[in-house]
């Protein structure tokens, strides 16, 4: 083969590189979340909420299968969705570090929920346009359960905000211990940018500006104050990750790291 | 002819949650069709990305399939476009008012009218719960017969 054929083969390996890291990015965000919300199961508030916390993570989870699954095919190492989610350690997740935070109190959980509601439904709205067929028919799926979610989490914002004087507090403590995280959201890097370039993923300025004005309508009918922008040290999607992680996934992958390929 | 035999046949097979609903009725068969290789395909969508029954489903068709003789045939997974309760027959509405649930608004009427109670039919009726004990249903309340009861969502 000759070299000029040969660079456009390199090119795409790197383009091909990217494109898994980027969608394990999605993946693992969804997963992580899921896994957390599964830990309310028989822990909520009220049966109500508690359902609808289930439901949600049983949505993330499944949008993490169909993201997983595909990752898979791009990686082309034989890996399938229950190999990616059980056999890799901390390191090699790469969710937003917000997404692994522990579920704290009810107010932090929906925070956190109302958070990354938000940013999905950017993110996937500007994948329904993808070059990449195959992930823009992930993201109008995952789409719609994310505006179902958005919904929810949402309501709660504005009730427990503009609730009691309890619940408000609380709230607040929610969403300035978690505003820190935010930066990550939507912090491009060169793999963002590479993605954008090729037509696959959606330009993350224009989305971030959409977000914020999101943020500061949601937060003013809620009766609470939006928080100083805060650098981010955060690394989630480079695999860099708080503590919360590794405990997550020691409770996550327990049965297949004690019985490999043990089976349903 | 096939094909609308194989319709015949999977109008005929339950969804696992919602039984009285068939996989037609739910509109999860997208698409039954004789393809250049001569092989029957079959194309379900799944509801939600994480229902518990798309599985069910898969191999409720899948055997429905073997069953009547159509081992050949080709089960896809389709994702997009993306399932909507618009695709819930208008037979699949009137099974589920008759059991208890209360439908999805029909497509063009989605907007945010009042769902009505399947057991009185008040529209005097009450959101508990965005969410349900499966991943497509809401809880509701009527105010005037007081009883609780399911919503089928809208998406």
């Amino acid at each position: 083969m000759s070299a000029a054929s040969a660079a456009p083969a390199r090119r795409d390996r790197a383009l091909n590189d990217a494109l898994l890291r980027y969608v394990l990015r999605l993946a693992d965000t969804s997963l992580v979340l899921g896994q957390r919300l599964g830990e309310w199961i028989g822990h909520a508030p009220a049966l109500e909420e508690d359902l609808g916390l289930a439901n949600l993570g049983l949505d993330l989870i499944g949008q993490a299968r169909l993201l997983l699954t595909y990752a898979g095919e791009i990686e082309g190492k034989g890996r399938d969705e229950d190999a990616l989610a059980f056999l890799r350690d901390a390191p090699e997740f790469l969710n937003l570090t917000l997404a692994e935070q522990p579920n704290g109190d009810f107010a932090h959980t929906i925070v956190r929920q109302w958070l990354i509601d938000a940013w999905q439904i950017e993110v996937y709205e500007g994948l329904t346009a993808s070059a990449d067929t195959r992930l823009a028919a992930i993201a109008a799926k995952a789409l719609k359960e994310t505006r179902y979610h958005y919904r929810f989490s949402r309501g709660w914002l504005v009730r427990l905000g503009d609730g009691t004087a309890e619940s408000q507090s609380r709230t607040q403590q929610a969403v300035d211990s978690l505003w820190r995280f935010t930066a990550e959201l939507f912090a491009a890097d060169e793999i963002d940018e590479r993605m954008a370039a090729a037509g696959i993923a959606p330009e993350l300025a224009a989305a971030a500006a959409r977000f914020g004005r999101r943020m500061d309508e949601d937060l003013r009918q809620a009766t609470l104050v939006r928080p100083a922008a805060q650098p981010h040290p955060w690394h989630g999607k480079r695999g860099v990750h708080s503590e919360h992680l590794g405990h997550l996934l020691g409770e996550m992958q327990h049965l297949q790291r004690t019985y490999p390929g043990v089976r349903w | 002819m096939a094909e609308r035999e194989v319709w015949q046949l999977l109008a005929r097979v339950p969804d696992p949650e919602i039984p009285v609903l068939s996989i037609v009725d739910l509109g999860v068969v997208r698409y039954v069709r004789r393809a250049a290789d001569g092989r029957l395909h079959v194309g379900v969508t799944p509801t939600y990305t994480g229902c518990p029954a798309t599985a069910a489903i898969r191999s409720a068709t899948r055997d429905a399939l073997d069953e009547a003789g159509h081992r050949d045939a080709l089960l896809e997974e389709v994702l997009s476009p993306p399932w909507t309760s618009d695709w819930v027959t208008p037979e699949g509405r009137a099974k589920l008012a008759a059991f208890g649930i209360a439908p999805p608004a029909a497509a063009g009427e989605r907007a945010s009218g009042p769902v009505g109670c399947p057991r009185c039919g008040s529209l005097s009726t009450e959101r508990i719960s965005e969410f349900g004990s499966t991943p497509c249903k809401a809880h509701y309340v009527c105010s005037t017969c007081r009883e609780p009861f399911d919503h089928f969502k809208c998406i």
